[in-house]
């Protein structure tokens, strides 16, 4: 079991109100991922989860109990820390077990649970080295296998993946995304990346400046945002925004288009632009395209591989169902 | 950057340091075991000639060598407990944010300031007086009879001296090691269930162990050699005479530089004694 639910939940740190009062219910067994840009409170939000930081008003709750006032460690949730917050001077074999210890659980028991998820997280080789002998990415496994050792109700992660490497950070998305499916516990996670938004979540929270913007499934983040906030946000590379003239004609404020609803096309199109910098991926080809007279640059997305270079004056053609159209609250216009 | 050229240069330069330092060390050291050889009495015949090892044979025999090395074993070992247990504690306090921090931690700190000679002079007259001391004014005011701390408690006086003059150190290190402990170890040992005594014991001491060494290594030296409060306090009476202040008297009260260069070389392999065993026990934190 695992739901947590957010009731009016407000905090303030001084005068500042860094958490506006906040609602949110978060499934048994769902992966939940919270994403916004840096400062914005996710953190914030997620230590008032875990119990290190107190609710200046507003009630939570853990699986239909008051759990406002509960301390950090009865509240039967574990946390993995940006920084892995390893113990530097226990070996990992004791950092997996620290918890256990203080659980006080029998010596039998703990050499299971520490021996099942050291298999798992490829760690059984490494069992009595200390942090300071692993790589980064071994580190974030030792933090996971403390964790997971503690069978906890739900497992709340921040930005864990953010001190890896690119290539690192793709594997360990991935494992994290197993994990859930084998474990199949509540996790709450913490990013500003969107893509590890888009890719692990079940349900993403966008958050600005601690306000849920919008909360759904990646895939109705990315059909329906509901304001401009979102789309901005979510989708890579980001959908291209404009108002003016062009966006009257389709009765808004302001519209948008993603980059990969944009073809291309030599002869002729409803917008005609000069190619700035064209990315080829192999996969595919980004190309930014200037002097369109709808925005400094529009970015266009070609699956596969085109012939396009500095200078080239090109033709789009947007695809007319796929336009999002806002009003001048910056809302979705349905 | 270890090229020929740049090494020679680094030598050439460190050369009058280096220089300053083995003067500064050999030429006293060289003396003293001159001295130690000879039978050397300033006012009762000056340079009286070679003795070989009479002076050091004289000096282990003597009925004061040994309690003068235990008083000094007493005293090193009594005030590294007493600042190490204290500098923890009070670390861990002066960590809390607090009103009025600033000024706190530069109270903390104040006694360091202040001279060996002033300072035991303070706690001689004002604190330990049996008669106006403020402890004796607290004794009675609890209808007991003062306690003549200088005579009838001389070494723990000694030692409550001198812990009061290296507490501050030892707080102002072990403050700086508790400020880079990661707060997210802490908060995730608190996720892991351990209450504050158990948090204290697996991350903030193991934290710590690095800066107590150091506490214990610097204070050791020092603390070896300290005088000024036995000086000032109980001329070495009361069973506070310590391996140094053995050899000021043998030196200056007897008139016998001989005796005392050999007793100073004593104390030279004492320390070093001391720090091969220090470094033996603690010394594995440093690496
Ligand atoms: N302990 C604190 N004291 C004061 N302000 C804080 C504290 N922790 C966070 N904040 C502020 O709250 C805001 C949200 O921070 P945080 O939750 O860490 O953002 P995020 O994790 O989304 O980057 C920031 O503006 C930050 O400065
Ligand atoms: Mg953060």
């Amino acid at each position: 079991m695992g739901q947590i639910t957010l009731e009016k939940v407000t905090k303030k740190f001084g005068d500042v109100e860094v958490i506006p009062p906040l609602d949110l219910t978060i499934e048994d067994g769902e992966f939940t991922v919270f994403v916004g840009p840096s400062g914005c409170g996710k953190s914030t939000l997620l230590r008032l989860i875990a119990g290190l930081e107190d609710v200046t008003s507003g009630k939570m709750m853990i699986d239909g109990q008051d759990a406002t006032d509960v301390a950090p460690a009865k509240r039967g949730l574990a946390m993995v820390f940006q920084s892995y917050a390893l113990y530097p001077h226990m070996t990992v074999r004791k950092n997996i077990a620290f918890p256990l210890r203080m659980a006080r659980i029998d010596q039998a028991e703990q050499k299971r649970r520490i021996d099942q998820a050291a298999a798992a997280l490829n760690l059984t080789d490494y069992l009595d080295r200390r942090p300071g002998q692993l790589s980064g990415g071994q580190r974030q496994r030792v933090a996971i296998g403390r964790a997971i050792v503690r069978e906890p109700s739900a497992f709340l992660f921040d930005e864990p993946l953010s001190n890896l490497d690119a290539a690192l950070r793709v594997g360990m998305r991935l494992e994290i995304s197993e994990m859930h499916k084998r474990l199949a516990t509540t996790m709450v996670y913490v990013t500003h990346d969107q893509v590890e938004a888009m890719t692990m979540a079940d349900k993403i929270v966008v958050l600005r400046a601690g306000y849920i913007e919008q909360v759904g499934s990646p895939l109705e983040l990315y059909h329906t945002p509901r304001n401009l906030f979102v789309a901005g946000f979510i989708g890579s590379p980001k959908m291209n925004i404009f108002s003016g003239p062009e966006a009257q004609k389709h009765s808004a404020e302001t519209v948008g288009i993603r980059p990969e609803h944009i073809d291309v096309s030599r002869t002729e199109g409803t917008w005609t632009g000069r190619v700035g910098v064209a990315e080829h991926l192999g996969s595919d080809t980004f190309i930014h395209v200037h002097d369109t007279g709808l925005t400094d640059m529009m970015t266009v997305r070609i699956s596969g591989d085109i012939e396009v270079s500095h200078g080239d004056i090109i033709h789009l053609n947007p695809r007319q169902d796929q336009f999002h159209r806002f009003d001048a609250q910056g809302l979705r216009i349905a | 950057m270890a090229t020929q050229h740049s090494r020679s240069a680094a030598r050439l330069m460190m050369a009058p340091a280096v220089i300053l330092l083995l003067g500064w060390m050999l030429v006293p050291l060289t003396m003293t075991l001159f001295f130690s050889f000879k039978k050397y009495l300033p006012l009762r015949g000056g340079d009286l000639g070679w003795v070989g090892f009479d002076n050091y044979i004289r000096f282990v025999t003597s009925s004061a060598f040994w309690p003068s090395v235990l008083a000094t074993l007493i005293i090193v070992g009594g005030v590294l407990l007493i600042t190490v247990c204290f500098g923890v504690l009070l670390a861990i306090l002066l960590d809390q944010p607090m009103w009025g921090q600033g000024i706190v931690r530069i109270l903390v700190i104040a006694p360091f300031f202040v001279m060996p000679t002033v300072t035991a002079l303070v706690w001689k007259n004002m604190f330990m007086d049996p008669v106006n001391g403020l402890l004796a004014h607290l004794w009675k005011a609890f209808g007991l009879t003062p306690v003549e701390w200088l005579s009838q408690a001389s070494l723990v006086s000694i030692v409550i001296i001198v812990s009061w003059q290296w507490l501050p150190f030892a707080t102002l290190i072990l403050l700086t090691a508790i400020q880079s402990l990661d707060s997210e170890q802490m908060e995730a040992a608190e996720m892991d269930g351990a209450p504050p005594l158990a948090r204290f014991g697996f991350i903030t001491l193991p934290h710590l162990s690095r800066a107590i060494t150091i506490v214990v290594l610097i204070q050791t030296i020092f603390l070896l050699s300290i005088f000024a409060e036995i000086f000032v306090t109980t001329q070495g009476s009361f069973g506070t005479r310590t391996l140094t202040y053995l050899i000021y008297q043998r030196v200056l009260e007897s008139q016998n530089v001989g005796l005392g260069s050999a007793g100073g070389i004593y104390a030279v392999i004492l320390a070093n004694i001391i720090a091969l065993f220090l470094m033996r026990i603690v010394g594995k934190n440093l690496d």
